[in-house]
C-alpha cells in the first residue's frame, strides 16, 4: 500500500549534499548515551587490547600521546538520523596501536568506561579507518562526546564509536555489544542502511 | 536485560484521535495494524511521503504502553522541524502514515518489576514516561512511582488533568518559570525535588542540559551511577 501525506511537503536540502540514506543534516552536536557520564582520571586511564590467546597490550595517557598523531577530517552518521559533515577530530590511528599487536582474530569487541560495549570486524578498524581520538573542533574532546578518549570509526553509524574506550578484546566469533543486543544491526553500514538486528 | 523486540516491516498506521496537550504538542492515537507490542519507554519510527514521493523519517517516543494495535504518540512541535510541523498542525482523524517498530529496549519499564522507580522528565521528554506511568496503572502495578516533571509552567504540562488523577503517583510539579498551584517557588530542579530512597531505578528523559544536571544531582545524593538510565535530545558544542 502507498502511503502519501498530502499537506506534508519536506524540506529538502537546499545544498543537496549526498548523505546515507534516511539521514538529515544537522550543525549540532546531538549528545547520546544510555546513562550517566563516566568521569574518567587521567593518572588511571588505560587502553588495553587483549588478543584471543589472552595476551594483553597496554596503554597509559602518556603513552598514547606520545604517539604520532593524525588529524582526521570525517563525516559522522548517527542511527537516530542526523549526519554531521566534515568533523575534525585528533588522534592515534589503530593501525599504529595495532602495529604491536599479535593477532588472527577476526572480530573485536569494543569496551568503555560505565560498561558499554559493541562489537566489529577487526578489519574495520586497521587501515586507516579508526582512531582513537582525544580532540575534537581543535579542543579536548568533552566527557559528553566522549572524553577523554573515544573510538572514532565514521564510517559506521556512530554508536560503534563508543565514548570513553577503554579497550578492545579481540575473539574469534562476533559477539554482540551493548545495542547489537538490543536489536541494533551487527555491522551498521549507513550507506546500506543497516540500522535494526534484520535491516 | 529485554529480547531484541525490533520489527524492520513499516506498517500502515491510521490516524483514529487527535488531542492537544499545550499549544504546541499534540497526541496522536493510531490504529496499526500487525502492531507487535511493545515495552513503556520504546519508540517507533514514522515516516511521511509527499505527493511527489519524497520521505522522511523521525522517531517518536511511544506515550502508552501496548494496546492491542492502538499505538499512542505525543508530538512537540519543532519551530524549523521538517516532519513535526505535519503531525502536530496537519495530520487529521482517518488519514495515514508508515511505522516500524519498537525500537530501543534499554530506556524501558516492564510491569512485572515491582521495585521503586524514579521518573524525571524535562519537558517534552515526559512522553515515555507516561507510558510508564500509563503501563504502571494498566497493569495494576504497585510498584511506588515517583514523578518528577519539569515544565517552565503550567501552560507547558503534558497530560494535566490525567496525571493529577493517577492512583499512588508521587507528581511533584517544578515550574522553572511561573509558579503553578503547588506552592513550590519557580526555580530549576534542585536537590529537594529528587529526594527518594535510594536504590530506585531512576528514568531521565529530557533535553542534554537537563538530563546532564538531574543526573549530578541524583549522583551527588548517593544514587548508583547503573541504577540511572537516560534518554536526552538536542546538542552540545
Amino acid at each position: 500500500m502507498n502511503v502519501v501525506n498530502r499537506g506534508f511537503l519536506g524540506r529538502r536540502d537546499p545544498e543537496r549534499v549526498e548523505l546515507p540514506p534516511g539521514q538529515y543534516l544537522t550543525r549540532d552536536f546531538p549528545v547520546l548515551q544510555a546513562g550517566p557520564t563516566p568521569s574518567v582520571p587521567l593518572d588511571q586511564w588505560r587502553f588495553t587490547v587483549r588478543a584471543e590467546t589472552g595476551a594483553e597490550w597496554a596503554w597509559t595517557w602518556p603513552q598514547l600521546l606520545a604517539l604520532p598523531r593524525e588529524r582526521p577530517t570525517v563525516d559522522i552518521h548517527c542511527v537516530t538520523r542526523w549526519s554531521k559533515l566534515a568533523t575534525t577530530w585528533e588522534g592515534v590511528s589503530l593501525d599504529t596501536l595495532f602495529a604491536e599487536v599479535e593477532t588472527v582474530a577476526d572480530y573485536a569487541l569494543v569496551r568503555s568506561h560505565g560498561g558499554y560495549t559493541t562489537n566489529l570486524p577487526l578489519a574495520d578498524l586497521l587501515d586507516g579507518q579508526a582512531w582513537i581520538a582525544f580532540g575534537y573542533d581543535g579542543e579536548e574532546l568533552a566527557p559528553a562526546h566522549g572524553g577523554p578518549a573515544r573510538l572514532l570509526v565514521p564510517h559506521l553509524y556512530f554508536w560503534k564509536s563508543a565514548k570513553w574506550v577503554s579497550g578492545i578484546d579481540l575473539h574469534h566469533d562476533d559477539e554482540p555489544g551493548f545495542w547489537e543486543s538490543l536489536g541494533y544491526h551487527e555491522y551498521g553500514d549507513p550507506w546500506r542502511e543497516q540500522r535494526y538486528t534484520d535491516d | 536485560m529485554t529480547e531484541p523486540a525490533v520489527r524492520v516491516r513499516w506498517l500502515v498506521g491510521t490516524v483514529h484521535s487527535v488531542r492537544s496537550e499545550t499549544a504546541t504538542a499534540r497526541s496522536i492515537v493510531l490504529d496499526v495494524p500487525g502492531w507487535p507490542g511493545h515495552l513503556a519507554g520504546q519508540h517507533v519510527d514514522l515516516r511521511l511521503t509527499a505527493p511527489d514521493g519524497y520521505q522522511a523519517v523521525r522517531s517518536y517516543s511511544l506515550a502508552a504502553p501496548a494496546d492491542g494495535q492502538r499505538v499512542e504518540l505525543t508530538v512537540q512541535l519543532i519551530e524549523d522541524g521538517e516532519v513535526s510541523p505535519y503531525l502536530v498542525d496537519v495530520v487529521l482523524p482517518t488519514e495515514q502514515v508508515e511505522l516500524r517498530g519498537p525500537v530501543g529496549g534499554w530506556f524501558s519499564w516492564d510491569p512485572d518489576r515491582p521495585g521503586p522507580v524514579l521518573l524525571v522528565a524535562g519537558g517534552s521528554g515526559i512522553v515515555p514516561l507516561m507510558a510508564m506511568v500509563r503501563a504502571r496503572a494498566a497493569a495494576a502495578s504497585t510498584a511506588p512511582f515517583t514523578l518528577v516533571y519539569s515544565v517552565r509552567g503550567p501552560a507547558q504540562r503534558y497530560y494535566a488533568e490525567e496525571l493529577d488523577r493517577v492512583d499512588g503517583l508521587d507528581l511533584r510539579m517544578v515550574h522553572t518559570r511561573e509558579a503553578g498551584p503547588n506552592g513550590r517557588p519557580p526555580g530549576r530542579i534542585g536537590p529537594a525535588d529528587l529526594d527518594v530512597a535510594l536504590g530506585a531505578r531512576v528514568y531521565v528523559c529530557g533535553p542534554t542540559g537537563f538530563v546532564d544536571a538531574a543526573i549530578a544531582l541524583l549522583l551527588a545524593a548517593g544514587h548508583d551511577a547503573a541504577d540511572i538510565r537516560s534518554e536526552r535530545f538536542g546538542g552540545q558544542p
